[in-house]
């Protein structure tokens, strides 16, 4: 039981708002020392997680390349681009990209998408340009439409890849089923992620044309 | 054999020039600060694989007492205006997309290709390492295309790249930090607790009581833990096979799918998994850092309860 105070700590420090990287050490050292870890074996522990995690922040060596193109007005001639489609909205252009995020997903393509290469530069400026075509956003609207364009993002990946059958996680499924003795194909697992995806393509899809509609009203009632 | 850590060195190499930036940016009065800060960074990128563990942490020790005490502050940016981006913008048109979309056409082509390449019979980059490597490789090509196509000035990419980096901040190292308290959870056997806690006092009378505690389980560990593939194993072993398939005689395939994907809405609720979650949040700016994270809980929430059914109606046909 004892063990579980680290994730008291976790939920503590982030419902108080300190600052996550703090709270993420405090609650290394509160478990390891609650398991009857030296600090110190707990010191390495996070030194040798930290450096084989390394792999994760890959995805920063794209920061001089889009810094590079929104320097000379990328984000700009999105919106350009965007505004030249009189049938776009921030609802309809986010289905469109999470249906895409799905279907690359779906075939192992999970590297076309993400939040540094793919949503800062490109999506949400064109989600904010379609709605911009309605009059200027006030910031808690523009916010709003941001976390939406990181959300289609993440929702599209996590449910389109396990219909991918060289995906980690199906892979991992795999071997943990047959370390208890079940033996199974990887294709059936895949197909078994297809009703949840089409589902959450519907329910998801549907919630962003909510979306627009709310915008709608929003603007109506400043009006 | 093209290897991780070459790539590894490339990033360290670029931290490092941001560090280097910050260093001799003296309109910053907190300059040291980051510029201490992004250093350790590219220590551990550079030589973090021939450093002692302890060494190791002591770097990321430092880095969390500096973001976490007091605070990094952004350097001065030396970008270019609203309406010379909008000049530039109108003269280079669509093309300015070219370098943005090689990255991710060269990271799918070396991905799916690279694996294949063979010099000797010894693979050019190691399969498991393949979509890593490819991501440099297309960064590196983008990277080329833009400097050809828009003739910046030497230093503009390492400058704009530093700008990029500053409004991410501490929240750039967070996805790492995470990996490492996850790796102290599963050493301290705070899955097994959970596991245990939840089958001792759960009555599971009924089969959908198992598979509602399965799949809430699942989303709640992986809430906890950050990530479904540390939650699945636990789980699994310790509520799915036990109760569900040997005690309800469940379709394991079923089962161990709808499991993990009851996870994957877990990680649409929880600041754990900070690269999905609160980097987003960082990188485009947004004031609340749990924004990404509101706007995602209604479909978590619903697409848990859709799983939990799935499972609780197809598991148990034969």
């Amino acid at each position: 039981m004892l063990v579980l105070s680290g994730v008291l700590v976790v939920i503590v420090g982030f419902a108080v708002g300190l600052n996550p990287l703090l709270v993420v050490t405090v609650a290394g050292f509160v478990t390891g020392i609650a398991a009857g870890i030296h600090p110190l074996a707990v010191l390495a522990d996070f030194g040798h997680a930290f450096i084989t995690s390394r792999y994760v922040a890959i995805v920063w060596l794209v920061v001089p390349v889009i810094g590079l193109l929104e320097r000379v007005g990328l984000r700009e001639r999105a919106q350009t681009l965007i505004a030249n489609f009189h049938t776009a909205t921030v609802g309809r252009l986010l289905l469109v990209y999470l249906l895409f995020r799905q279907i690359t997903a779906a075939l192992g393509l999970l590297s076309i998408g993400g939040h540094a290469q793919m949503v800062r530069p490109l999506i949400a400026p064109m989600a904010e340009a379609a709605a911009e075509k309605n009059g200027p956003l006030d910031e808690d609207t523009r916010m709003i439409i941001r976390a939406n364009a990181a959300a289609a993002d993440n929702i599209g990946a996590f449910f389109g890849e396990d219909i991918f059958v060289a995906m980690g996680s199906i892979l991992l499924i795999r071997g943990v089923l047959q370390l208890n003795g079940i033996n199974v194909q990887p294709i059936s697992l895949a197909v078994w992620a297809i009703p949840t995806a089409v589902l959450t393509f519907l329910i998801h899809g549907a919630r962003l044309l909510l979306l627009d509609r709310r915008l709608q009203r929003a603007r109506e009632v400043r009006s | 054999m093209i290897r991780l850590e070459y790539v590894y060195i490339l990033a360290g190499l670029m931290f490092g020039a941001f560090s280097v930036q910050h260093a001799l940016d003296r309109a910053n009065p907190q300059r040291w600060r980051s510029a201490v800060f992004w250093g350790a960074y590219a220590i551990t990128f550079l030589v973090g694989s021939h450093l002692p563990d302890t060494v190791n942490g002591v770097l990321v020790l430092v880095m969390v007492l500096l973001a976490g005490v007091g605070g990094l502050k952004p350097g001065a940016a030396r970008s270019t205006s609203p309406e010379e981006r909008q000049v530039s913008a109108a003269r280079t048109g669509n093309w300015l997309f070219l370098p943005a979309l090689v990255i991710p056409a060269v990271a799918v082509l070396g991905t799916l290709f690279l694996k294949y390449i063979k010099f000797d019979g010894v693979p050019l980059v190691s399969p498991a390492q393949v979509t890593i490597v490819a991501l440099a490789l297309g960064v590196i090509c983008a990277l080329i295309v833009g400097i050809v196509m828009l003739r910046p000035s030497l230093g503009a990419p390492l400058q704009e790249g530093r700008r990029l980096i500053d409004s991410v901040g501490w929240a750039a190292v967070l996805p790492q930090m995470l990996a490492a308290l996850g790796a102290l959870f599963a050493i301290a056997g705070v899955g097994h607790v959970v596991a245990k806690l939840v089958t001792d006092y759960v009555p599971m009378t009924s089969s959908f009581v198992a598979v509602s505690t399965f799949t809430v389980g699942m989303a709640l560990f992986t809430i906890i833990m950050g990530n479904a593939f540390a939650a699945f194993p636990v789980m699994i072993t310790g509520i799915g096979l036990p109760l569900l398939v040997t005690g309800f005689h469940g379709n394991p395939v079923v089962v161990a799918s709808l499991g993990m994907l009851s996870g994957f809405c877990g990680t649409l609720l929880t600041p754990m998994a900070a690269n999905y979650n609160i980097v987003p949040a960082a990188l485009l700016e947004l004031k609340d850092r749990y924004g990404v994270i509101r706007v995602q809980a209604a479909t978590g929430g619903i697409m848990l309860v859709v799983n939990t059914l799935l499972m609780y109606f197809f598991a148990f046909r034969h």
